[in-house]
């Protein structure tokens, strides 16, 4: 190894290692499973929709891929997931939940081709297009899919054997959250690795990168393939966790609300996802108590006003939080050590 | 089989009223407006304000939806879009993907959800027959006024002052800026104008394409569509596009029903996929 690899090799390193504050994060998170029992339906929707923000952030955050459509492998992977567990196919939900995000790649897989070209405007079209036609088809074999009526009578086995689904969403929700952790962790060492790396400096400048030897296309193609499988694990999760699935997985307002999300949290850093689905749940959940109908409305005013105060401004103040957040941590882990040093001093002399 | 023909004349002419200020807009200030749509929709309520609940003639309601949107679209221009111009497209996405949201509900709260019609004349109801082609007299209106208004687009793009600065600008930018145009000015103008447009098809539109608060969600894709396909470099293109869409639609529709609109949708991947600029473009890579 050149000393050069051997350098970047080992910053990677050093910005993979795990920080205070994420093993915090996700202490949080799984702490969650005990404390909040009541909330564990709402809970279980965030997890997915984190994960499926996770999937989004792939592409659009580290690969700079603008997409409408990622809502098509949601979709496709949920009714994967609904049709199979109705028909008894593969019974074991954890199978199933493999085989239908293997099922929305080979999908993310094919159409990824067709994103690697034209501009921002093309991309857009071609993703949106995509989701639109299998929404149509989805409409059109209303005899598989249930049509408008959604796909009913899906009964979903225990998980593992073991782990039976209840109505309040507890087995659902540790079940969501375990494979959000999973997912996440993948994502975490793919944006660590020399690969993650290619796609950022892809972002930055296809032409350039192309012209240092990173083969673009293919690294295109292989995150969205990876995107697509996330995004189908997301709504594979959808449907065995309601039972049910129906058109709206597949619509517009599903990729666009996505965006949101991501908006929300902020993109190119894992957590982007994951808090943006927070926030965005809750605040979802307590407009549609004051205004159940016209929720839209805010959501829009919310993504308008978003733009107009800039996302790179409140990317700074992500950043600005986050470096606060980070000097908190580093202080509290320091002063223990501090504190053992100052405690061994007297017991040395 | 001709009448179908007609029938997707008629569609695809409408079609092109309305989603030609957007191609102007995209080819101009490289700005993607998927809130177009909004403004059709605006324009269509102020039509079925006007004429069903104040009786104003439809006659006179059409001129006038074509000026309460322009206004509304002049205003939105200078107080909301000029602020956005520059950004990159995930946050023009986002900004009009917003405003759409916004005017849905809106339109749900003010206007009730259900679907709205626009009381058109007696005499324009019924059909022609014409050498054995029934042809509905409210459709050949549309043609009529639709053709007319694209001639005379036409003419005031290739012949005015305004049209040359419009083309200048659309053409290069920066290089209209050096010579003097003030394209802020033209921009808005023509944003107005294109909005105005679209309102005015959204009126027209109303009795074909049905009017209600999901109206923006439901055509953004078909007028993303004519842009896209016809390419933004003149308006001849986003003619022909919406022309062969609105066949397209149309035939689909009449003959393999149950298939929808996913037709159009695998022929728009397939053209952007061999034609990234547009069918009809010249091929500038820019």
């Amino acid at each position: 190894m050149t000393p050069l690899a051997a350098d970047i090799g080992q910053k990677l390193k050093r910005r993979g290692r795990w920080s205070a504050l994420e093993i915090a994060f996700w202490i949080v998170a799984f702490a969650s499973i005990w404390l909040l029992p009541q909330k564990h339906l709402i809970l279980t929707e965030t997890a997915i929709l984190a994960l499926f923000a996770l999937s989004l952030d792939l592409i659009l955050g580290y690969a700079g891929i603008i997409s409408l459509g990622q809502a098509a492998f949601f979709g496709t992977a949920g009714y994967f997931a609904g049709l199979v567990a109705k028909h008894g196919i593969i019974d074991e939900p954890v199978l199933a939940l493999i085989c239908s995000g293997l099922v929305a790649a080979a999908l993310g897989f094919i159409t990824s081709f067709l994103v690697l070209r034209g501009s921002d405007l093309t991309r857009l079209m071609v993703t949106l297009g995509v989701s639109l036609m299998l929404g149509e088809l989805a409409n059109r074999y209303s005899d598989i899919t249930g049509g408008a009526d959604g796909l009913q009578g899906v009964t979903v086995a225990p998980v593992l054997g073991r782990f039976e689904f209840d109505m309040f969403g507890h087995t659902g929700y540790t079940y969501c959250l375990i494979v959000l952790f999973v997912c996440f962790l993948i994502a975490r060492r793919l944006v660590y690795s020399p690969f993650g790396l290619s796609l950022r400096a892809i972002k930055g400048n296809a032409l350039r990168s192309g012209a240092v030897g990173i083969p673009v296309n293919a690294r295109l193609v292989a995150i969205y393939t990876v995107s697509a499988f996330f995004a189908g694990i997301a709504g594979a999760l959808l449907t065995q966790t309601t039972a049910f699935c129906s058109l709206d997985v597949l619509s517009l307002e599903r990729s666009a609300d996505l965006l949101l999300v991501l908006i929300i949290g902020g993109t190119g850093y894992l957590y982007g996802g994951l808090i943006g689905a927070v926030i965005y749940k809750f605040m979802q959940d307590w407009i549609a108590t004051l205004t159940p109908q016209y929720w839209q409305f805010w959501i829009g005013l919310l993504l308008v006003a978003i733009v107009l105060v800039g996302r790179d401004r409140m990317a700074a103040w992500h950043q600005a939080a986050r470096a606060a957040l980070g000097r908190l941590g580093a202080r509290t882990i320091k002063w223990r050590p501090a504190l053992g040093a100052a405690g061994a001093a007297p017991g040395g002399r | 089989m001709l009448t179908i023909l007609f029938d997707g004349v008629a569609y695809g002419m409408l079609l092109f009223v309305l989603a030609c200020g957007l191609s102007v807009t995209l080819g101009l200030m490289n700005f993607i407006n998927l809130a177009h749509g909004a403004f059709a929709m605006a324009g269509g309520y102020c039509t079925v304000v006007l004429v069903n609940r104040i009786g104003v003639p439809f006659a006179l309601g059409l001129p006038l939806a074509f000026l309460v949107t322009a206004v509304l679209g002049g205003l939105f221009e200078r107080t909301l879009y000029v602020h956005v111009y520059a950004r990159p497209h995930l946050d023009q996405v986002l900004f009009t993907i917003g405003l759409v949201f916004m005017a849905v509900a809106a339109t749900d709260y003010v206007m009730g959800s259900s679907q709205q019609f626009v009381r058109i004349p007696e005499a324009l109801s019924g059909q022609f027959n014409v050498f054995g082609i029934g042809m509905g007299k409210y459709r050949l209106l549309i043609i009529v006024v639709c053709g007319v208004l694209t001639v005379a687009l036409q003419l005031m793009l290739a012949k005015t002052r305004f049209g040359s600065r419009l083309r200048a600008a659309v053409d290069d930018q920066r290089v209209a800026r050096g010579l003097g145009i003030n394209v802020g000015a033209v921009f808005g103008i023509t944003f107005a104008f294109g909005s105005g447009l679209a309102g005015l098809g959204g009126a027209l539109g109303a009795e074909i394409l049905g009017l209600d608060p999901t109206f923006p969600l439901k055509y953004m894709i078909y007028f993303l569509i004519v842009v896209t396909v016809g390419g933004t470099s003149s308006i001849t293109g986003p003619f022909l596009a919406s022309i062969l869409l609105g066949i397209g639609d149309v035939a689909g529709k009449y003959y393999v029903p149950k298939l929808g609109a996913f037709v159009i949708y695998a022929i728009m991947i397939v053209v952007l996929i061999v034609r990234p600029q547009g069918l009809f473009a010249r091929g500038v890579a820019r």
